[in-house]
């Protein structure tokens, strides 16, 4: 058996430096087996990859993603310099509203996928993901050039918890000593992509409707001091809702099967944002210039490979390099795979050429030589029920 | 569940139960907790013929897939048809229920000639 079984990543190869998160002393008090990501020990699992999915999917889970980015901007041109930063217009958000967007660069590759917060007038907190955290830190300081704006590093005193299921709000609810302020949305009034805040002892802690699951669910950022108190108080205010602790490898098969995209498998310098189906979080009507524009705008360039789901038969996944073949030659690469544990059937996402990425198209997978039918589909492989 | 103490290990994360000529071989716990949860187990079909180092079934996890490795020339005896319809038996009993294949060999010597390591060996080796 070879130990091929870290998820793989840009940084996978980097010297790690075992960074622990702030809650790590819980994961081993769980019996966490851990990977590196990004150079932090992150729990992958806590026994059963499996039964963590399924408690997402049918109640909830608690995950430790503190190993994110989270880059505060703040200033009277905080605003206009996101708008030139990022691909998307964040000056359209309201106060605590959430936007997904894109970093890119001049050749309009995706340097990074984040989630920019606008959490008070004036202020904004972009996310963005732990193998990125220095190229994000470094372009949003050099962008800020010109602009009336300060990009501060806060990834060090903020951790971050997900409560993702369709008892999240639930859990929240019944969490002791978590509490809404005065003045501010209500959990349930929270919709999807918007935030608030509550009080956690004598700390405070912002909430978001937001997630990395396809479920229902909320991630709260909260002072690293207080991030186990805040866990363990969720933990049992969810443990009587089925909730359990769960692991990067569920995390991973949850997102595959809602059709988001991993940066170093989906997202990458390489890739532009259309290729990715992401071509509507690029704002072209927006005014003013943004990095990446021009490129953005002069469209793919021939030959560019598309992004498409593929489902198959079986029980055999097309996993991350595979090359998905039609009639005996290479036309696109699997970015990730696996068994949908919800679906019970083997899923992927992949880049192929843009002559085969109608829904409906049956091309084959090379499965370690052996060649497997998979017929594209349209993502998400798997949507909630909204009640 | 077969007793730790009295297995040989590979360095690839298999146990070999030798008794005579017949070796049963399946993955260890170390293994089997780093692959995660085991979706799919594919095993070399009975009657055919091994060679030591040679790739002969594929263990595939959410997340991964694992080689199984053939860690002696032989011939197959048995497949455990048990664990390639549940393949989770991998995670429940990796040094029981979870067995892989027996291999027959052609003389209980060849098992002395190979490189195989003793239980305190093989924990030594994954640190644990």
């Amino acid at each position: 058996m070879p130990d091929n079984t870290a998820p793989d990543h840009p940084d996978a190869e980097r010297p790690t430096s075992e960074r622990l998160s702030p809650l790590h002393q819980i994961h081993v008090d769980h019996g966490a087996s851990f990977t590196d990501f990004a150079g932090w020990q992150m729990p992958v699992s806590y026994g059963s990859d499996l039964a963590e999915h399924h408690a997402v999917r049918n109640a909830a889970g608690i995950f430790d993603i503190s190993h994110m980015a989270e880059i505060s901007v703040t200033g009277p041109d905080a605003a206009a310099f996101l708008d030139y930063a990022l691909a998307g217009r964040m000056s359209s958000l309201a106060l605590m509203q959430a936007k997904y967007s894109l970093l890119l660069d001049e050749r309009a590759g995706i340097l990074d996928d984040l989630i920019v917060y606008h959490n008070a007038p004036g202020e904004y907190l972009v996310v963005a993901n732990a193998g990125n955290h220095d190229v994000a830190v470094n372009e949003l300081t050099s962008r800020a050039s010109g602009f009336d704006a300060i990009v501060t590093d806060r990834s060090d005193s903020t951790s971050l918890i997900a409560v993702q299921g369709p008892r999240a709000l639930e859990i929240l609810e019944a969490t002791a000593g978590l509490a809404v302020m005065d003045g501010l949305q209500s959990f349930a009034d929270l919709k999807y992509y918007w935030s608030t805040g509550a009080t956690f002892g004598n700390g405070t802690v912002f909430v978001a409707r937001t997630g990395y699951t396809g479920e229902d669910g909320f991630e709260l950022y909260v002072d690293t001091a207080d991030a186990e108190a805040l866990w363990r108080a969720l933990e049992e205010a969810g443990t009587p809702f089925g909730l359990i602790p769960a692991g990067l490898a569920s995390r991973d098969t949850l997102r595959l099967e809602a059709g988001m995209p991993l940066y170093g498998h989906e997202l990458g310098r390489d890739i532009r944002p259309a290729q990715a189906g992401l071509g509507r979080v690029v704002h072209f009507t927006k005014e003013g210039d943004f990095v990446g524009r021009a490129a953005a705008e002069a469209g793919l360039p021939d030959g560019s490979r598309m992004l498409v789901g593929l489902v198959s038969d079986g029980r055999r996944a097309g996993r991350a390099g595979y090359a998905v073949v039609h009639g005996g030659t290479p036309v696109g690469e699997v970015t990730s795979g696996a068994l949908s544990p919800t679906l019970g059937y083997p899923i992927a996402m992949a880049y192929v050429d843009a002559a085969y990425v109608e829904p409906g198209t049956v091309l084959d997978l090379d499965i370690r030589g052996t060649m497997v039918p998979a017929t594209v589909t349209a993502l998400p492989f798997y949507k909630r029920e909204k009640n | 569940m077969a007793d730790k103490n009295t297995l040989k290990f590979t360095p690839e994360h298999e146990w070999l139960d030798i008794s005579g000529t017949v070796a049963t071989i399946g993955i260890t716990d170390y293994a089997a907790e780093k692959l995660g949860d085991v979706v799919f187990v594919e095993l070399p079909k009975v009657g055919s013929s091994i060679q030591s180092g040679k790739v002969v079934g594929e263990i595939e996890s959410t997340k991964s897939v694992g080689e199984l490795f053939a860690p002696v020339d032989g011939t197959v005896t048995e497949a455990n048809g048990a664990v390639t319809d549940r393949p989770e038996l991998v995670n429940e009993d990796p040094f029981g229920a979870g067995w892989m294949i027996k291999v027959e060999v052609a003389d209980a010597s060849v098992f002395d000639s190979l490189d195989l390591l003793d239980f305190a060996a093989y924990t030594a080796l994954v640190g644990e």
